[in-house]
């Protein structure tokens, strides 16, 4: 039914829009064209001169050895911690969803401290934690007996600094996703766990054959969102590692910020460059994402 | 808020066991970090796994907020958020209403842009955004931190306010017209204390992403470490020439609490904008 009304308000309705129109192109839009125009250029700092240098930055990107590591490790990062929080929290919110668990509210919040928390305070008091000298973490292996293990600088040693920030990031990001799965859960009705009882199934099958399916769409989208949480893994390995111990732990942001801030270093067309690739390699795995996501629904 | 009351069973006696012994691993480096503030420097090192202060002091806070300078650093995370949350909810309210209620040009083009450039990350964005500012002076001051923090983005809280306000009934804004109500009017007095949850969801994810937000502050105040927030004057005191665990604990317990007391206060609004995103 549309009624006739009188005229549409476009002087009011384009007011309204005006300050996101402005602060979006200004803040969103326009920076991602000037990236790629800065990827093509050999600018230094702001300010200094600028020349044209076509693709000779991507060119030398996919040469650098660094940029190479750097979104291999983004990579490796994302495959060890996303599946880690995506499992720990469904079974978690499994537990915290059943209808007899006990003080949820309370256990929630347990979980959902770390979120609250600034990724950089998160860094700088694991900093503390796990020092080999006085930190709990090499108190408890010593006093367990493992005094070798204790004295291992966990932050410090290349083959256990990329495991030990991962393990970190899913102890920070874990209470986020059992939100997800807790809001998920709770839009299966109740009358088809009931219906699934009265014919005669345990609480294994009512999850196999009633939730999951009605899990399925939710599943992908708290992966999507967990993958982008990995993959601009930024304020934690900045406080904790700072990219070290020599780059074992440099990920892809943190390969343009050295490169876009760092003073030494300083070459914003060449960090422009790799942020155009980043935003690539990140769009490539969100479109992904959603291929897969329309395929498993025709399945099921 | 009601109150079930649940009778304890062997079974989720166990379940309950269970998940507060893990749960302490969530918490334990909380209270470390807590006993730590209490704690002389030199106690911190040798008192292993003993979380009890000897004599509790509070000279670390003293040293963070006065010496390390936290005290700026509060402030500049409480005005920088506060100016985030007013520019979010103003535009994306503005946003959102127009976009619910209307038919216009350009409409559809403005949705999928939006849309589109949903998950561009910070890392990419943001050496034009310091360009941009520095061209218009706003590199080292505060009303700059505060557009880069909110001014762009945001896309989720425009998408919760058209969603509320595609809603609510046309009629109530035919009311608000025929009673002669102003465009204004009708969207202040009678549509927008309407939506008053949408917007308490708004202001508690906007403060959460503004006063954790890290790379846009941390770069727009390299020469001006006096507009430092709380996450980049962390860093700077863990990174600083003086090394001092029981102020960097005491630093973290202050940048903490005021996000945990919003928390205890506004529960269901944290839960439900987090909550919002696989919903939509």
């Amino acid at each position: 039914m549309k009624q006739k009304r009188a005229r549409t308000p476009y002087f009011w309705i384009y007011l309204f829009l005006l300050p996101t129109l402005v602060g979006y192109s200004m803040y969103t839009l326009w920076p991602i064209i000037r990236t790629v125009q800065f990827s093509l250029t050999s600018m230094r700092g702001f300010g200094s001169k600028v020349r044209f240098v076509g693709l000779s930055n991507y060119v030398q990107l996919f040469q650098d050895e660094l940029f190479i590591n750097s979104l291999l490790v983004t990579l490796k990062f994302m495959l060890l911690v996303v599946p880690a929080r995506f499992l720990i929290s469904l079974l978690f919110a499994l537990a915290l969803n059943w209808k007899k668990c006990q003080s949820k509210t309370l256990l929630r919040t347990f979980f959902f401290l770390p979120v609250l928390t600034t990724s950089a305070i998160i860094g700088v008091v694991f900093i503390l934690i796990l020092d080999p000298t006085f930190g709990p973490i090499s108190v408890i292996l010593s006093k367990l007996g493992y005094v070798d293990l204790a004295r291992i600088p966990l932050l410090g040693n290349r083959s256990t600094v990329l495991a030990t920030a991962g393990a970190i990031w899913v102890w920070k990001w874990m209470g986020n996703s059992l939100i997800y799965w807790l809001a998920s859960l709770q839009s299966i009705p109740d009358e088809l766990y009931e219906a699934a009882k009265i014919d005669g199934a345990n609480s294994l099958q009512s999850f196999r054959y009633v939730a999951a399916p009605l899990l399925v769409p939710f599943a992908f989208i708290i992966l999507v969102l967990s993958i982008s949480d990995a993959i601009r893994v930024f304020n934690l390995m900045l406080t904790l590692t700072n990219g070290g111990p020599y780059f074992a732990t440099e990920t892809v942001e943190l390969f343009i910020y050295r490169h876009a801030f760092q003073a030494t270093t300083q070459r914003m067309g060449y960090a422009s460059a790799a942020a155009s690739v980043f935003a690539m390699f990140f769009s490539v795995i969100i479109i992904l994402q959603s291929v897969v996501k329309r395929f498993v629904k025709k399945e099921v | 808020m009601k109150r079930s009351h649940i009778k304890w069973t062997p079974s989720n006696t166990i379940l309950f066991i269970f998940l507060f012994l893990f749960g302490l691993i969530w918490i334990y480096p909380f209270v470390w970090m807590i006993s730590a503030s209490l704690k002389t420097n030199l106690e911190i090192i040798l008192s292993g796994l003993n979380l009890v202060p000897k004599s509790p002091s509070f000279d670390a806070y003293k040293r963070a907020w006065v010496e390390a300078r936290f005290n700026t650093y509060f402030l500049n995370s409480i005005l920088t958020s506060a100016g985030s949350i007013l520019v979010v909810v103003i535009r994306c309210s503005l946003a959102g209403y127009v976009l619910a209620m209307y038919n216009f040009k350009g409409k559809k083009l403005i949705t999928s842009i939006m849309l589109i450039t949903f998950f561009v990350p910070v890392g990419t964005t943001l050496i034009p955004i310091v360009d941009l500012s520095n061209k218009l002076h706003l590199l080292n001051t505060r009303v700059g931190l505060i557009l880069a923090l909110s001014a762009g983005g945001h896309v989720s809280s425009v998408l919760l306010y058209r969603g509320f306000f595609g809603q609510t009934p046309k009629s109530l804004m035919e009311a608000g017209i025929i009673d002669g109500a102003s465009f204004i009017q009708i969207f202040g007095k009678i549509m927008l204390p309407l939506a008053g949850p949408v917007t308490a969801t708004t202001i508690i994810m906007t403060f959460m992403s503004s006063w954790n937000a890290f790379m846009q502050p941390l770069v727009f105040t390299f020469s001006n470490p006096n507009l430092r927030t709380l996450p980049v004057g962390m860093m700077a005191f863990s990174k600083g020439d003086t090394i001092d665990y029981g102020g960097q604990c005491a630093a973290a317990v202050l940048s903490v609490t005021p996000i945990a007391i919003a928390y205890i206060f506004a529960q269901q609004y944290f839960v439900n904008g987090i909550a919002g995103a696989v919903k939509s």
